[in-house]
């Protein structure tokens, strides 16, 4: 028999996640002012901005202009998500240095150069596609999904399509 | 304000998503390759509680509503650019940097990716602005299209997401 490794029920833990959105537009509501809702794929835009102003000093750049270089709410809760994975797996133990991960392994073979690439490359379409449809499965999948918002369940419906098709073009034999 | 809610509310979220194991690649590459729909029950799950405090939060209103427009060329290209980069890499945006975080040392790979793809994107966003805005059609909710109460949206939703997980539970996926 495999050893099951213990993990939170996921209908709990969604039904954790949909609390926390909630609690999170009242309390930012109140607070701030401003509802806020869950979403992360903005923030690797910014991301890519300040690390391009290292370089180049484009403060012409429209896209970055329109979304703001600063440290904001978004920033803070992509920072928070990292920290909350740091902690909760160093204590229960989950952490582990992985180099290529167990599916991949099957199919592709313990290649970490082969994995890094593919990582990379399927990186910039996840970018790509999250910026062209504005929002990932946080900001459309959750948060849009939980205001019944018309775009996000297409969105829902294409990037779940689209990634049925393309993983079982990948992964199958 | 608006920092400390961002980092507080990541740390959970973060926290609860490494706990329901959902930000392993494995997890959600087995989702589009229907072999462990453990994502699937966690979305679900996450938005069906969600959708109803948003809802009666918003109809009391105690919040406003953050919808994205429904913009046709660039939900479905970008959508579909996502699910291919998704299946590629196994993580989403906000994953990406939560199995980061659990030691998955190849998601750093992801990361880089997501980061520069979100600058490709940026430096063409001029040209990338007719297609994301081609078919758009504003800033719609579902129960608005089809003009009934959200609240028969919710019920709808709440029978499909039974459904499925009677399914999965069924399958044992």
């Amino acid at each position: 028999m495999i050893m099951k490794e213990k993990s939170l029920n996921p209908y709990v833990g969604g039904a954790l996640i949909g609390l926390l959105a909630i609690a999170l537009a009242y309390l930012s509501s109140i607070l701030i002012g401003e509802t806020k809702f869950f979403g992360t794929s903005t923030t690797f835009a910014k991301m890519s901005g300040m690390i391009q102003n290292l370089f180049f000093s484009s403060s012409s750049n429209e896209y970055f202009n329109r979304i703001t270089l600063r440290i904001d709410w978004q920033f803070m809760f992509v920072i928070g998500i990292f920290l909350g994975s740091l902690i909760t797996s160093l204590i229960t133990g989950s952490f582990k240095i992985e180099l290529v991960p167990p599916i991949f392994k099957e199919r592709f073979g313990d290649n970490f150069l082969l994995r890094a690439t593919l990582a990379f490359i399927g990186g910039i379409f996840v970018a790509l596609g999250a910026r062209l449809a504005d929002g990932c499965p946080s900001g459309h999948g959750l948060s849009g999904m939980m205001q019944l918002s018309l775009s996000s369940l297409l969105a829902v419906i294409v990037f779940f399509t689209s990634a049925i098709i393309f993983a079982n073009l990948i992964y199958r034999r | 304000m608006e920092v400390l809610l961002g980092l507080v509310f990541g740390i959970i979220f973060g926290s609860i998503l490494t706990l329901a194991k959902v930000i392993r690649y494995e997890k959600q590459v087995s989702a589009v390759l229907f072999k462990d729909m453990t994502i699937i029950k966690f979305m679900f799950s996450a938005v069906l509680v969600g959708s109803i405090g948003i809802t009666v939060l918003y109809q009391m209103g105690l919040i406003e509503l953050n919808l994205k427009p429904l913009a046709l060329g660039g939900i479905i290209i970008g959508g579909i650019l996502f699910g291919l980069g998704w299946s590629l890499t196994g993580y989403c945006p906000g994953t990406s940097l939560a199995a980061l975080a659990e030691g998955r040392i190849h998601a750093i790979f992801a990361v880089m990716g997501m980061i520069f793809g979100s600058l490709i994107f940026a430096n063409f966003y001029s040209y990338l602005k007719p297609l994301i805005n081609f078919g758009n059609m504003g800033k719609l909710t579902i129960y608005q299209a089809l003009n009934v109460s959200p609240f028969v949206i919710i019920l709808i939703l709440a029978i499909f997401a039974l459904g499925l997980f009677y399914f999965f539970e069924k399958k044992r996926i």
